[in-house]
């Protein structure tokens, strides 16, 4: 167990466990984002640079603020002064911790465990590229669908509002 | 090697004295702890130079407003004026910390961390001289953008834990201009990435490298490049909040937007944050489309690379001090606006402009249609955008 | 087009830079207190009192008449009369301010004191520089802190001044003509003793004081 992945593990383990804990809602959702960054870290471990980076731009520079502005614009006046973790801390603990025990059951007693290791294929931006075009390029399109219908949801929900006087 | 080779290596390439001298001392050290000591001489520079440059930007940014102000800047404090930011760091340092009473304070605490650190990380991978890059990423560009986003996230910190309406108010804003413009920021990053084939910012530089002809090979000197160049500049002004897109810290109108509560050294650090975002963005730019490091012409390559990155910067300075002197501020509907209904489609337009030339016989042709498909894109768009002015009897909605 | 402005506007702005070099015009800036932009003259700040020739007391020339301190909206005047009389510049023997206050933390520079006063004594300075160390004591102004030379005045409001000068010296001219007239009648033989004690007592202060 190398230094830097024990405490990559210690940041990722650690936010996600205060992100389930903490009372403050806001608190937890900036704790999730830690979360992420150290999800990041732990790719760049693996040498994955361009998933390590994806993952900070999409997750941290968008989900996150995703997380941020809906609990913002849902319960904006939530500023009570009581002990830092909520009272359902550890319900929740031992839930995730529950199912947590399942897959991890389900995931070592499967013939994933006994696999060999893969090889490590050459993650450069240029093979993931080539990859995304030529093998994936249908999972490529689907998902370019699916952001374009989002993208277009939004706009007839935010437009709808203004037409319905 | 002892002091007289090294000075003699030195003097004898300028143009790589400091990697020189970075080898020489990282072998002083004992085999054991070279790896970091060579980190450390890595990043020791980018923290004393880039804050110093920030301390000079401000002395220039006040005494050329000034100017363009018809008034002269701060010049008591030192030879005209050029100690202010000594005066003014002094008083940052010393000035009560006020935390107010209901504020969240660790969130408070940490938000001006978690502006700072992003903005300083950027700087490893931008490469300031031949050879001179502190971390060579494969995918360097995408370091950039990704830990860039992560600033939004502190903006967002420091407006709410303020439990201030107005600083919160001023955070949405920010964040919202934000998002918006990175949109546009990275679509017109990308076109560079395409035309070079690869992420790292070391090799954008190299494929600059070349002169034919009176122009160097930068690619602002291509169609596409220059129109990715001048939307790259505008979405990195709206980017770093700065004039004229600086609603969020809109000095006559919300006072301070997302740091009002601040003060003393936090409200330092986030003008420090603030304009380290704007060298990151400017250094970017210089890397991706201003060539790095190159010199503008072969007759002048004689010049050390560092000399040329700095100088270009110190230009992008003044473009940017001379742009908040001229333009009123933007209000947000416009912003937004022009983020989306402009910037956005001539970013895509600018795409398909660059694959064009690339696909296209080297020649006048592809300069022809590229430079038309642009310049079309940008009149209709112009009109699109600008002929919106339609006054109806204004309608209210009050809150359910 | 779009962005024509923007360019029109920096071409400005880059103009008033590099003028600001050149031209005079461009930067307008006056740094105080190293430069200062000499006052108007009919600026006024606080008054303060006349006196004619070198010596402040033998020349003063208020008479604590005590109209400006009646007229002042403010009340910031404090005058005392003096016991004994002095001449005055047409030589009538008149009394003289022992005691003459003005309190400038009180006085608007309304100039109602310069305006009734009929010996043209107090008239409006343009010193505006007053600050001392004297937190409540230096917001006083006593006699002779207030006596500046008419050569002063001269400098400071210089028409105005003239005009004045003008007008006393006229005045001056009728009482000495006159002093002589009474004179000339009274050396007649004291055979009319009576049409010389009607001489007509000396003149008072024309009506035109401002």
């Amino acid at each position: 167990m190398e230094l830097a992945f024990v405490i990559t593990a210690v940041i990722v383990l650690g936010g996600a466990v205060a992100a389930m804990s903490l009372r403050n809602l806001v608190h937890c959702a900036l704790c999730l984002a830690l979360t992420f960054a150290g999800l990041a870290a732990m790719y760049l471990l693996l040498q994955a640079q361009f998933v390590a980076f994806v993952q900070l731009l999409v997750y941290v520079g968008a989900v996150a603020v995703l997380v941020v502005f809906a609990i913002l614009l849902t319960r904006g006046d939530d500023t009570t002064h009581q002990s830092v973790f909520s009272k359902t801390s550890f319900i929740g603990i031992s839930v995730a911790t529950l199912a947590l025990a399942c897959i991890l059951a389900a995931a070592l007693s499967s013939y994933v465990a006994d696999r060999l290791p893969p090889g490590k294929p050459e993650a450069s931006v240029k093979e993931i590229g080539t990859q995304l075009m030529t093998q994936y390029v249908l999972p490529l399109e689907a998902v370019g669908l699916l952001l374009t219908a989002a993208m277009i949801g939004a706009v007839i929900i935010a437009m709808q509002e203004r037409k319905a006087k | 090697m002892d002091i007289g080779t090294l000075l003699s290596r030195i003097f004898g390439d300028p143009d790589q004295a400091f990697v020189t001298l970075k080898h020489w001392l990282v072998d002083l050290a004992p085999p054991a702890i070279q790896p970091l000591v060579s980190i450390m001489l890595s990043i020791a520079p980018i923290l004393g130079v880039f804050p110093l440059l920030f301390a000079i930007t401000t002395v220039l940014e006040r005494k050329g407003l000034g100017r363009i102000q018809n008034r002269l800047g701060p010049n008591r404090v030192g030879p005209y004026g050029w100690l202010q930011p000594v005066a003014d760091g002094l008083k940052a340092i010393i000035k009560e910390d006020v935390v107010p009473r209901a504020a969240d304070k660790v969130v408070h605490f940490l938000a001006p961390v978690v502006i700072v650190v992003p903005v300083l990380l950027v700087y490893a991978v931008l490469p300031v001289g031949r050879n001179m890059v502190a971390i060579d990423i494969d995918a360097g560009v995408l370091f950039f953008f990704a830990v860039g986003a992560s600033t939004e996230l502190a903006i967002f910190m420091a407006g709410w834990a303020s439990r201030n309406k107005y600083s919160l108010l001023g955070a949405m804003r920010a964040i919202a201009q934000m998002i918006s413009y990175e949109v546009p920021l990275i679509l017109s990053a990308v076109t560079v990435v395409m035309m070079t084939g690869s992420l790292s910012t070391m090799k954008i530089v190299e494929a600059q490298g070349t002169y034919h002809g009176l122009l160097p090979d930068w690619h602002v000197f291509t169609p596409w490049g220059l129109a990715g160049f001048l939307m790259f500049m505008v979405a990195a002004t709206a980017e770093a909040n700065r004039s004229p897109f600086d609603i969020p810290e809109g000095e006559s109108e919300i006072i301070a937007g997302y740091f009002v509560e601040y003060s003393g050294f936090k409200f330092a650090l986030f003008f420090l944050g603030e304009y380290l975002g704007l060298f990151a963005a400017s250094g970017l730019a210089i890397t991706l489309f201003l060539g790095g490091w190159h010199a503008p012409a072969e007759w002048l390559t004689w010049v050390p690379s560092y000399v040329w990155f700095f100088t270009k910067l110190v230009l992008f300075i003044a473009m940017f001090i001379w742009v908040r002197g001229t333009l009123p501020r933007v209000r947000m509907d416009q912003l937004m606006n022009f983020a989306w209904k402009f910037m956005l489609p001539l970013a895509l337009v600018n795409i398909l402009a660059a694959a064009l030339w690339r696909f296209l016989p080297v020649g006048p042709a592809r300069w022809v249609i590229t430079s038309v498909v642009i310049l079309g894109a940008y009149l209709v768009l112009a009109r699109v955008v600008g002929g919106e002015k339609h006054f109806t009897k204004r309608e209210y909605r009050f809150a359910e | 087009m779009l962005g024509e402005g923007i360019i029109k506007g920096m071409a400005e702005t880059a103009r008033n830079f590099f003028g600001s070099y050149v031209h005079e015009h461009r930067l307008t800036t006056v740094e105080y207190p190293e430069e200062r932009i000499p006052a108007k003259e009919n600026a006024r700040q606080f008054p303060f009192l006349v006196f004619d020739g070198k010596d402040p007391m033998a020349g003063l020339r208020c008479v604590a008449c005590q109209i400006c301190e009646k007229e002042c909206p403010p009340q910031c005047i404090y005058i005392e009369k003096s016991k004994d009389k002095k001449p005055d510049y047409t030589g009538k023997a008149q009394f003289y301010p022992a005691v003459f206050d003005i309190d400038v933390s009180v006085c608007m520079s309304c100039q109602i004191c310069v305006e009734v006063c009929p010996f043209e004594a107090i008239k409006m300075d343009t010193e505006f520089e007053l600050s001392n160390h004297d937190r409540f004591g230096g917001l006083l102004l006593k006699r002779d802190d207030l006596a500046k030379s008419n050569h002063y005045y001269h400098t400071i409001h210089p028409s105005e001044a003239a005009e004045v000068d003008a007008r006393l010296q006229a005045e001056k001219e009728k009482a000495e003509a006159k002093a002589k007239a009474a004179a000339a009648a009274a050396a007649k033989p004291a055979a009319k003793p009576a049409p010389a004690k009607e001489s007509a007592p000396p003149q008072p202060a024309p009506a035109a004081a401002g």
